[in-house]
């Protein structure tokens, strides 16, 4: 029910008592205030890490390949390894107890044309599963299958900003596409978000492009992931594993750096994921903190405005209130005040935010923001706390004898 | 109007206590204006509190308009309050962020009135002390003569049984004094019935009846003569 006249009278009381109300909301606000920005700019450092690893699979183990800078069982330094076929078939065999996915990678640079529009492009030979090891999202068509690689079909996969390049406004899904002198059929088109560069690439079946490109077995690269169920420790071991396994059977020393290098995800995420929780803890401090302080602030002033009220209250109920609209009175009161100071906060916390969060970029903070959700529970928790702090004060001072609060001056 | 027998209060002070009433027994008459006298802590000021109900006795009976008032809910004390009584106070008690009319429109508010209604009250008593003009002036902007005839309205507004004053003119000088009790008794000759606690031999003599208290009990009770206020300033 709405009772015009008890509004009335809490406005009125508001209004005259402006020192009281805005002591009362500017706690408030400042909490909220505080709560978001601290929040928003955790969550700001949080974005950022996320945002480092995004383009690639978290799980990712890069296999590379190099010259020997050591002598080993009668090898000379300086020999170059070369992966071929036959070591991703190692791999996949040997240690499919730990693999996910893997791919074989040749790059290649090509220019590319299409009608009158033409560009210089990588090119990435891939296996089928590269599609998952990328987080490349097709968007349109479909990725290199495992019948491109048996058939060794010419056909493409295209990024959204090649598609953009030299298609314009032609679909070039079933188009082909000119790579130096040779046309391929574009069978889908892709988007990533790691960014311009990885999307400004194409795909090609790995088959094809060791059929076309030397008309051998080499590879560039080896890829793969490692299960998600290994935990850090055992992915670690894993790749150290395979490091060793593979200079075995390339005959290069073990402590030789550059002729194969097993660069393992796990070691960094093992890194990132032990900050990332200390952030959390962090957040979760920071934030509790700012509200326990936000609590305790509204209670003691509630409690400071009952106890200045008290003589009021006296009066009041001389004049024949009940101990009901008392307590009606200064609790609706609170409420009022903590929920305008605390919108209030939460619009001034998240306009600060929009406005500083893109210069923050540079300070390792992307898109501070803060979830509606939690603000807004964290104003309702203040709210909670106000009306109880102010409850319990209310309650006792409408049952005072009217006596002892007008005997009080 | 009002009947009290053998009424008892005594209030704790750390292990002993203080019998502050012992057995009071008192009648009013409606239309009656009565003086209760005493020095401090003769008790008169424990007594004008029961009869308001912003205290209560420990024993005895009390008895107000043919209503027994006896173990009071804090509710049903509120509504009695609101619905017998008005208090007129030695420190006038007004709200301070609060104009006079609002002031005076208070008790009708929690009698439920629409705010029109309110308002036209309000009015009304505001001009019965002559305060119309100062209506929407704050209780810090009145003197001292003027908060306590916006009291006095309040205390009307309501249209009580029965008017109690503890030491309405207490904090006021003796010309204001005078223009308040001589108000008080044009209430009393339009048969409102009033209790005035004083320690003022003057003020009591402006009564119609003075009854004096010492240590708890009544001591003398007597119809006066009543000096009129006009003619005392």
């Amino acid at each position: 029910m709405f009772d015009i006249d008890l509004w009335r009278e809490i406005f009125q009381s508001i209004n005259k008592n402006r020192t009281r109300s805005l002591l009362s909301g500017f706690t408030v606000t400042f909490a909220i205030l505080l709560f978001t920005i601290l929040f928003g700019l955790a969550n700001g450092l949080n974005n950022s890490f996320a945002e480092a690893f995004v383009d690639d699979a978290a799980n990712s183990v890069f296999i590379r390949s190099g010259a020997t800078t050591k002598a080993y069982k009668g090898m000379q330094a300086g020999r170059r390894i070369q992966f071929r076929n036959e070591d991703y078939k190692y791999i996949k065999k040997d240690f499919d107890d730990n693999v996910e996915f893997i791919t074989s990678r040749i790059y290649k640079n090509v220019a590319a044309s299409f009608r009158n529009e033409k560009n210089n492009y990588s090119l990435r030979a891939v296996h089928p599963d590269h599609q998952y090891l990328e987080k490349t999202k097709v968007y349109q068509g479909r990725y290199i299958n495992q019948r491109d690689m048996d058939l060794k079909t010419k056909v493409v996969v295209i990024g959204k900003l090649v598609k953009e390049d030299l298609f314009l406004k032609v679909d070039p899904l079933g188009n082909y596409i000119n790579l130096s002198g040779i046309p391929y059929k574009v069978v889908g088109v892709f988007a990533d978000d790691g960014g311009d560069d990885e999307e400004r690439l194409l795909y090609m079946p790995l088959s094809t492009a060791q059929q076309v490109y030397g008309n051998n077995d080499y590879v560039d690269q080896i890829n793969l992931t490692y299960k998600p169920e290994l935990d850090f420790n055992q992915a670690i071991d894993f790749g150290l594993d395979l490091e060793k396994k593979l200079k075995e059977r390339f005959l290069v020393a073990p402590n030789d750096q550059r002729a194969v290098r097993v660069f393992n995800m796990a070691m960094q995420n093992k890194n990132i994921t032990q900050m990332t929780s200390v952030l959390g803890i962090l957040i979760l401090i920071i934030g509790m903190g700012t509200l326990i302080a936000g609590i305790v602030g509204i209670s003691n002033i509630m409690i400071f405005i009952v106890k200045e009220r008290t003589k009021e209250i006296g009066i009041r109920k001389a004049l024949g209130a009940s101990p009901k609209s008392i307590v009606a009175i200064i609790l609706i009161e609170s409420i009022f005040i903590t929920t305008i100071a605390g919108y209030f906060g939460l619009l001034l916390g998240v306009g600060i935010l929009e406005w500083v969060g893109p210069s923050l970029k540079t300070y390792f903070i992307t898109n501070p923001s803060v979830s509606t959700t939690l603000v807004v529970s964290a104003t309702l928790t203040l709210i909670g706390a106000g009306t109880l702090a102010g409850y319990l004060p209310a309650k006792k001072a409408s049952k005072i004898k009217p006596i002892v609060a007008l005997r009080d001056d | 109007m009002l009947e009290i027998n053998q009424l008892h209060k005594s209030y704790a002070i750390g292990d002993s206590s203080l019998h502050v009433l012992k057995g009071i027994d008192l009648s009013v008459e409606k239309g009656e204006m009565v003086a209760i006298m005493g020095s401090s802590g003769s008790g008169k000021s424990t007594l004008l509190n029961i009869i308001g109900m912003l205290d209560e006795a420990d024993s005895g009976d009390y008895i107000l308009d043919n209503v027994p008032i006896k173990n009071l809910t804090e509710k049903k004390a509120a509504i009695y309050r609101n619905k017998f009584l008005g208090f007129i106070f030695q420190s006038f008690n007004l709200i301070n962020y609060k104009n006079a009319l609002e002031n005076v429109a208070l008790p009708l508010y929690y009698q439920g009135l629409k705010r029109k209604e309110r308002q036209e009250k309000a009015r009304f008593h505001l001009q019965k002390v002559g305060l119309l003009d100062w209506q929407t002036h704050l209780p810090s902007e009145l003197s001292g003569g003027q908060k306590q005839r916006v009291a006095i309205a309040r205390a009307l507004a309501s249209n009580p049984k029965l008017l109690l004053a503890d030491e309405p003119t207490g904090a006021l000088d003796t010309t204001t004094s005078g223009e308040i009790m001589a108000f008080l008794q044009q209430l009393n000759d339009e048969g409102k019935t009033i209790l005035i606690v004083t320690h003022e031999e003057d003020i009591a003599a402006m009564c119609k009846r003075v009854v004096r208290l010492r240590d708890g009990v009544i001591m003398e009770d007597k119809k006066v003569t009543q000096v009129r206020a006009e003619s005392h300033v």
